[in-house]
C-alpha cells in the first residue's frame, strides 16, 4: 500500500505534479483523514435510510430517493477530483489516498441512482425507459456519466494500476468528463433556479483548470509564498 | 390534430379502486368556514369494464346529498356528472394534497411550502374582475362565497413535473363569474394575477422571477364547466399552500396553469404571456394541456406517479379529460401550440 502510494507519487513528482516542498506533508492528517472520508462518504445513505424508516421521505419518495443519491454521487466526485490539486499545490500528499475511496462511493451513489431510476420509478419498464433516456437530454448526459464511471471503477484496484502502467492515468482522466457530464446532467434538470447546480460546475471548473501546467505552476508558487511567510 | 378516443387508452385505474366518491353539493353557508359542506357519500361500485371517461348520459349512481332547507344546491351538469363518475380513482390523501405543493411564492422546495404559507393573511382579500367587460366588480372572498353556490369536484391534477394527485375540489364553475361582468366581444383571453406581497411570500423576493405570477385561458377554455375557481378541498376551507382563498383549477392542463390565491382577472384581446411563458417559454406554452405526445425536456409527459402510489401510470391525453375538452382544440397541431 504504502509502496504503492509512492510509487504514485514519484510519477507525480516526475510529472511536475507535486512541488519540491510540501507543507502539508504531516503524518497526523493520516488515520483522520481516511476515517472521516468513509464516514462522510456512508452518511447520506445513512440519513436516507434513517428517513425511509421513518416516513420522511415526502409525498413523491421515489422522486426523493432517486435525488438523495443523485446528490451525493455528484458531490464525491467533485471531491475526489479535488484530491490531486490538494496534494499537487497544498502539498496535502494523503488527500491522494482518498481519491480511490471517494471516486468508488461516486460510482456506487451513481449506480444506485440509476438502479432506482429504472427498477424502482420505472419498474424497468423499457418502453417507458426509452422514451425517459433517450428523448430527454439531461438522462443522457447522467447515462454517460455513469458508463464513464464503469471501467474506472472496475480498473480502480492496484493490479489494474499495474497491469495499465501509463495508461491507467490515462484512463481515469475520464473522470473529468464524467464530472462534466453529471454537472450538466444536473444543470439541464433543475427546473428554474440553477444557482446550486451551478455553484457544482464551477468548483468543478476551478478544480480542471488547476490541472493545467501553467495555472498549478502559478498556483503552486502562490501557495508556497503563502505557506512561507513568517507569521506576523 | 389525431383525435385518440379515450376508450383507447388503457383503463387500469378503473380497476384499481371500486370506491366512488360523490361529488357533493357544498352550500356556500355564508361564510369562510363552509360548514354545511355536502358529504361524500359511497355509492355503488362502478362497471369495472367502463372506459375512464365514459359518457354517462344520466345521473345513475349519482346520489344527492341532502340540502339544508333554504340553501341552493346545485344541479349537476351532464359535464359534472361525467367527471364524478369519472373519478372512480382514489382519492389523495389530504395530508399528502396539503404537504407537497408547488407555490414558488412561499418556496421552492415543495415539502417546505406548507410551513412557509402558514399564517398567510387570506381576509380581508379581494378580487378584482375587469378589462374588457360591461360590469367590473370587485369582490371580497365572503361575497363569492356567499354568491356562488360550492360544490366538490373530484378532479385529477398532473403536475408538469411528472406526478400527479386526484383532489376532491370545492369551488364553483368560472363560467358563473365571468356571465356576470360580462365579457365585451372584443374580450378572446382571461388574465390572472397572484397577490404580489413580498413580506407574506418570502419566495417573491427571489427577484431572478417575473412576479407576479401569470396565467391565462383562451375565453372559450375559462367558460368550459370543468373549469372552476376552488375555495377548498376535501370539504375544508384551502389552505394557504393550497392557493387559498380562490385558485383556478382547469384539470386537463398541466397543474401551474392552475394559478394560486388570485387577486386579478382581466378579460383581454391579446394572448397574456404566463409567468412559466416568460421563463421558458420553449418548455412551457400558453396551452400547456396534459399531452402524453409532447415530451418535456426533463419529465417524462408519456407517464406520471401518483402520489400514494409506487410505480407509473401512463398518462391521458388532456389527462383523461378528452371527451370533454378536445373539440376546443379541433384544428389545432397540438404539438406547436404545447
Amino acid at each position: 500500500m504504502q509502496r504503492m502510494d509512492e510509487r504514485v507519487g514519484r510519477r507525480l513528482f516526475a510529472f511536475g505534479a507535486l512541488p519540491p516542498t510540501s507543507w502539508l506533508r504531516g503524518e497526523r492528517w493520516k488515520p483522520a483523514g481516511q476515517i472521516i472520508v468513509h464516514l462522510a462518504a456512508l452518511a447520506p445513505l445513512a440519513l436516507l435510510i434513517w428517513d425511509g424508516l421513518h416516513g420522511h421521505l415526502t409525498a413523491e419518495p421515489i422522486r426523493a430517493i432517486t435525488l438523495r443519491t443523485g446528490k451525493p454521487a455528484l458531490v464525491l466526485l467533485v471531491l475526489s477530483l479535488a484530491c490531486t490539486p490538494l496534494s499537487a499545490i497544498f502539498g496535502l500528499r494523503q488527500a491522494l489516498k482518498w481519491r480511490r475511496p471517494l471516486g468508488l462511493y461516486a460510482f456506487f451513489y451513481a449506480a444506485l441512482h440509476f438502479l432506482i431510476f429504472a427498477a424502482v420509478d420505472y419498474g424497468l419498464d423499457l418502453g417507458l425507459l426509452r422514451e425517459a433516456i433517450f428523448e430527454k437530454r439531461y438522462a443522457l448526459a447522467g447515462l454517460a456519466a455513469l458508463l464513464l464511471l464503469v471501467p474506472l471503477a472496475i480498473t480502480s484496484t492496484r493490479g489494474w494500476m499495474r497491469r495499465l502502467g501509463k495508461r491507467w492515468k490515462r484512463l481515469h482522466r475520464l473522470a473529468y468528463l464524467a464530472g462534466i457530464l453529471a454537472v450538466v446532467h444536473y444543470v439541464w434538470l433543475v427546473k428554474a433556479d440553477r444557482r446550486e447546480p451551478l455553484m457544482w460546475g464551477a468548483a468543478l471548473a476551478v478544480l480542471l483548470v488547476l490541472r493545467l501546467p501553467a495555472v498549478r505552476r502559478a498556483a503552486i508558487g502562490l501557495w508556497q509564498q503563502i505557506a512561507r511567510r513568517p507569521a506576523p | 390534430m389525431v383525435k385518440i378516443r379515450s376508450s383507447e387508452i388503457t383503463p387500469e385505474w378503473v380497476y384499481l379502486s371500486r370506491r366512488k366518491f360523490m361529488r357533493g353539493t357544498a352550500a356556500a353557508a355564508g361564510a369562510l368556514l363552509l360548514a354545511a359542506c355536502g358529504p361524500r357519500q359511497e355509492a355503488m361500485p362502478r362497471a369495472a369494464d367502463a372506459p375512464p371517461t365514459a359518457e354517462v348520459t344520466g345521473p345513475a349512481g349519482l346520489a344527492k346529498p341532502p340540502a339544508a332547507p333554504g340553501e341552493p344546491t346545485v344541479a349537476p351538469t351532464p359535464t359534472a356528472q361525467a367527471v364524478a363518475a369519472d373519478a372512480a380513482e382514489p382519492l389523495t390523501s389530504f395530508e399528502d394534497i396539503t404537504n407537497y405543493n408547488n407555490f414558488y411564492e412561499f418556496s421552492t422546495d415543495k415539502v417546505a411550502v406548507a410551513k412557509q404559507a402558514q399564517g398567510f393573511k387570506t381576509s380581508p382579500w379581494t378580487v378584482t374582475i375587469g378589462g374588457l367587460v360591461n360590469r367590473p366588480l370587485t369582490l371580497g372572498i365572503e361575497d363569492i362565497l356567499k354568491r356562488y353556490p360550492q360544490e366538490e369536484r373530484i378532479y385529477r391534477l398532473r403536475c408538469v413535473e411528472g406526478w400527479s394527485m386526484v383532489i376532491p375540489w370545492l369551488g364553483f364553475p368560472l363560467a358563473a363569474l365571468l356571465k356576470e361582468v360580462e365579457p365585451l366581444s372584443a374580450a378572446r383571453y382571461v388574465r390572472f394575477e397572484t397577490l404580489l406581497d413580498r413580506e407574506q411570500m418570502p419566495g417573491q423576493r427571489v427577484s431572478f422571477f417575473p412576479w407576479p405570477y401569470v396565467e391565462g385561458l383562451r375565453l372559450d377554455e375559462a367558460m368550459h364547466d370543468l373549469t372552476i375557481l376552488s375555495t377548498g378541498l376535501y370539504g375544508k376551507v384551502l389552505l394557504p399552500q393550497n392557493g387559498a382563498p380562490l385558485r383556478l383549477v382547469v384539470p386537463w392542463k398541466y397543474g401551474f396553469k392552475s394559478i394560486k390565491s388570485i387577486v386579478r382577472i382581466d378579460l383581454v384581446e391579446e394572448m397574456p404571456k404566463s409567468f412559466w411563458m416568460i421563463m421558458a417559454s420553449d418548455e412551457y406554452g400558453f396551452y400547456a394541456n396534459v399531452n402524453p405526445d409532447v415530451p418535456h425536456p426533463r419529465w417524462s409527459q408519456a407517464s406520471e406517479r401518483r402520489i400514494g402510489e409506487l410505480g407509473r401510470r401512463r398518462t391521458l391525453p388532456f389527462n383523461g379529460y378528452a371527451d370533454q375538452v378536445a373539440h376546443l382544440y379541433a384544428g389545432m397541431d397540438l404539438r406547436q401550440n404545447y
